[in-house]
């Protein structure tokens, strides 16, 4: 008993520490620059909400929540629609080639995306998708399919394959088959799936920089990346541009975060 | 608690003894795999192969001239002190975000896994930073890092550390500032471990009189082999392939102390307009992830056989 209250002590300092990043966010972010730079640790005395209005227009914040809410969306329906239709197929196919394409797919895993990042510039570049949304869309999900249908077959796998040969029986399609009774069995993976996406490619900084840069079409840590190198000196500003960038997927992560937790914890075991 | 990587090295999985063969009604079509192969290729192979060949090319990045110049690129990266030097710093990073981030996520794992009031709010506040951007993350550390002796990190600790500034230690507070953010990461996968050692071990080896360091030595620490191996993989990728964070506070600064194969690559690409070389460099990382991925695979096979 005195060992575990001991312990939660210790603990309990260890997380104080911790969010001391934090603190020295949140509390800059409501302090004018004479508070910053007199009193940089102390708490915001008074606190003061100018630098959250100013940094809302400043930052373009609005225009970015759009643009990161629709291509991050777009992306997890592509993914999650191509990712499962293909893990069907090569979780169940018996064939050598069927097990080179899954290979095919790790692959994807392992190699760093700076090995492709120039020729694919080129390709998006000619494709006139420079700038869009389409070429983001597409972008994530080439790139993050290879773990989208590792999940997805190693999932699929140890599912039995009867549901599906007695909707067939029943004269069901193969795609009526997998739609209507294959699909709804994978939903606790399809909610790993979509955590771990959701969270790489709300928080991707350098493709967008590199596609979006300058376009209009900014995403939110592209916005943010911009902001604060034009604002640099005035931390109070940039620090309450950083709250307001972060504070969605906080919020969104506060809600859900025992699945978050789970989605993360689980992501590489089946 | 079985990873799914071993899976992926064990085809006739689908076909083990005891299950049912399934009719061949049941095999789908390959036109389920056309629409995702079709996209991957896209996105990911053919740029990828095309990397491979212009990292043997003298490709400016403008225009078609180019020619084929063998493993020019390579010589001169065996040549070039700055590329050199920054395998040297990928490698020191990412061995020091390995070991300190698993050590910490193991501790942190151990002290909420215990029962505590508090061990929900716990798992949510050393998580929270997983879920940020790094390069936001990375800006509020520039800031804590200040060399102001009187704000920040300095002035929480009474220091006087030119965390970025100085060249011997600019390194190490990059490493500890993705520690910070990811040390959750490697928590909430340690913890999944830990959830999986069952009781009647633990009580099996209360009983023959194991403390509490015994019992941890031999009933859970063989038992978490599966999440070690899961973290390290994660903490090393991560490591090698670390940018954002890098590319928002130092850029490779004071003088070439935290220049890694990412910004060193991304440098001769987007500054110097060497697009050949880059590809090069980007290929030598390549190999580097591919190397640390088999290696580790392997080892978690071997290592899953015992636990």
């Amino acid at each position: 008993m005195r060992r575990t209250f001991l312990l939660e002590i210790v603990m309990i300092a260890v997380a104080v520490a911790f969010l001391f990043p934090v603190y020295t966010l949140v509390a800059l972010s409501l302090k004018d620059p004479a508070q910053i730079s007199q009193t940089p640790l102390a708490l915001p005395a008074p606190p003061t909400l100018d630098n959250f209005a100013n940094a809302w227009t400043a930052a373009a914040l609005g225009p970015s929540l759009m643009n990161s809410t629709v291509i991050t969306v777009a992306s997890l329906i592509a993914l999650i629609a191509l990712g499962s239709f293909a893990a069907y197929y090569l979780a169940r196919v018996k064939s050598r080639l069927g097990y080179g394409l899954y290979i095919l797919f790790l692959l994807g895993i392992v190699l760093p995306f700076q090995l492709g990042m120039i020729p694919l510039y080129e390709l998006v570049t000619g494709l006139g998708l420079l700038g869009t949304h389409a070429g983001m869309i597409i972008f994530y999900t080439g790139i993050q399919l290879p773990f989208t249908v590792f999940l997805y077959t190693g999932f699929i796998r140890a599912l039995p394959a009867d549901y599906a040969s007695a909707a067939q029986i029943d004269g069901a399609s193969q795609l009526t088959a997998f739609t209507r009774v294959v699909f709804p069995l994978l939903r606790p993976i399809t909610g790993t799936v979509l955590i771990l996406n959701a969270v790489f490619i709300w928080n991707d900084f350098f493709t967008p920089l590199l596609y979006l840069g300058g376009s209009g079409f900014e995403t939110v840590p592209v916005s943010v990346f911009a902001f604060v190198g034009q604002y640099v000196s005035d931390h109070g500003l940039v620090f309450a541009g950083l709250v307001l960038g972060a504070l969605p997927i906080v919020a969104v992560f506060l809600v859900l975060q025992r699945y978050v937790i789970k989605g993360f914890a689980s992501g590489l075991k089946g | 608690m079985t990873p799914t990587t071993t899976a992926t090295s064990r085809p006739a999985a689908t076909r083990r003894p005891g299950r049912r063969r399934s009719f061949s009604i049941t095999t789908p079509s390959w036109l389920f795999a056309a629409p995702a192969l079709l996209v991957y290729a896209l996105v990911v192979l053919y740029p990828a192969i095309s990397g491979v060949f212009y990292a043997f090319t003298d490709w400016s990045g403008i225009g078609e001239d180019m020619s084929f110049v063998g493993l020019a690129n390579f010589r001169t990266l065996l040549g070039d002190e700055q590329a050199m030097g920054s395998i040297g710093n990928t490698l020191l990073l990412t061995l020091a975000i390995v070991a300190v981030q698993n050590g910490i996520g193991l501790l942190l794992a151990l002290g909420v896994h215990a029962k505590l009031r508090s061990r929900a709010l716990l798992r949510v506040i050393f998580f929270a930073p997983v879920v940020v951007s790094p390069v936001m993350v990375a800006f509020l550390w520039k800031y804590i890092y200040n060399p102001d002796p009187s704000a920040g990190l300095n002035g929480l600790l009474g220091l006087d550390v030119n965390w970025l500034g100085d060249p011997s230690v600019a390194l190490w507070s990059v490493a500890g500032m993705v520690v910070w953010q990811y040390a959750g990461y490697s928590m909430v996968i340690f913890l999944a471990g830990l959830e999986g050692v069952p009781k009647e071990l633990h009580e099996a080896a209360m009983i023959d009189g194991a403390g509490t360091f015994q019992r941890f030595r031999y009933v859970t620490w063989p038992l978490l082999a599966p999440a070690l191996t899961i973290n390290m993989m994660l903490s090393t990728i991560g490591g090698l392939k670390l940018f954002d964070q890098i590319f928002a506070t130092t850029n490779g600064g004071p003088g070439y102390a935290t220049e890694t194969l990412s910004t060193v690559l991304y440098k001769q690409a987007f500054v110097f307009g060497k697009f050949g070389y880059s590809t090069a460099i980007a290929l030598v990382l390549a190999l580097f992830v591919a190397a640390v991925s088999l290696v580790q695979v392997y080892y978690l096979r071997s290592r899953e056989v015992t636990a």
